[in-house]
């Protein structure tokens, strides 16, 4: 393993720790654009130059903005005061914990994983195109239509809450006039009626 | 401990601090957070086995991942859109304090 792999390595899992132990949230989210910066960063060192950089794009420069925009808009950005971790937290640090020691264990005992780094394959820009064009369109075109269905749900599910009930049709169910002058929900009703000159 | 062992435990342990983070923490964008952790391991082993595996020309892992992270991008901000909506209605992003299926 070479020096730039061990610091790199490093480097993301630290920011990805920190990402996730942090009290303030918008440190977390500046941690996490360092660990996915990190990764991209392993990626190029793997010879994926593409997807380094589509990482750079998408994760730094989309998904980090839109997390930092959540942050702002569940108004989350001051640090809590009361504790971060849900009850269970132990259970939850055990079962990773546990997930972790199998993965390493299988990856450590594994006696079929190649040693040795093959020569660095060809992957032009043009490759990929190429093939995203022929092997893969099927693929590429329900991406396409993933990601529309997507941000068009996004935005519905995003968009304002329908206001409550008009006015007119709240007052056809209040069953008195003497009830629906005294009901509470009712009285902007009657402030824009009178205002309004209906 | 050769080249792609490295990297293989790299990225579980990557998966391992986020699946401990989405579990544990209790504001729901860090939950997400976690997610996107955890997704991003699963590339990192995908660009190793391409990178070290037998026959790279095929770019089959890349392709994978390019697919990968347009689907956590389409998935990162239906879930930022659902935690905005929910924080609308009850007022906390605190995934603790929501309990009720009918709000």
């Amino acid at each position: 393993m070479s020096p730039a792999f061990l610091i790199i390595a490093i480097v993301t899992l630290f920011a990805a720790a920190a990402a996730m132990s942090l009290r303030n949230l918008v440190h977390c989210a500046l941690s996490l654009v360092v660990a996915l910066a990190g990764l991209a960063s392993l990626y190029l060192a793997l010879d994926a130059q593409f997807v380094g950089f589509a990482q750079i794009l998408v994760y730094v420069g989309a998904v980090a903005i839109l997390i930092v925009f959540a942050v702002l808009l569940t108004r989350s950005d001051a640090t809590p005061n009361q504790a971060i971790l849900a009850p269970g937290w132990i259970v939850g640090i055990a079962v990773s914990a546990v997930v972790f020691a199998t993965l390493g264990w299988a990856a450590l005992n594994s006696t079929g994983l190649p040693k040795q780094m093959p020569p660095a394959p060809e992957t032009t820009v043009k490759n990929i195109g190429d093939l995203l064009m022929t092997q893969y369109v099927l693929p590429l075109e329900v991406i396409g239509l993933l990601l529309t269905a997507a941000l068009i749900g996004a935005v519905i599910i995003a968009m304002k809450e329908e206001a409550p009930k008009s006015c007119s049709s709240r007052r056809e169910s209040a069953p008195s006039e003497k009830l629906e002058r005294t009901d509470p929900a009712l009285r902007d009703c009657y402030e824009v009626e009178e205002g309004g000159h209906i | 401990m050769t080249p792609l062992q490295g990297c293989l435990l790299v990225s579980a342990l990557l998966f391992a601090i986020g699946l401990a983070g989405a579990v544990t923490r209790r504001n729901a964008i860090l939950a997400l957070i976690g997610i996107e952790l955890m997704l991003n391991a699963a590339n990192l082993n995908f660009i190793a086995f391409w990178r070290y595996g037998p026959n790279p020309e095929a770019l089959t892992g890349m392709m994978v991942v390019i697919f990968s992270i347009a689907i956590a991008a389409a998935e990162a901000a239906v879930g930022l859109a659902l935690i905005i909506a929910i924080y609308r209605h009850y007022k906390t992003a605190n995934l603790d304090e929501i309990k009720n299926l009918k709000g």
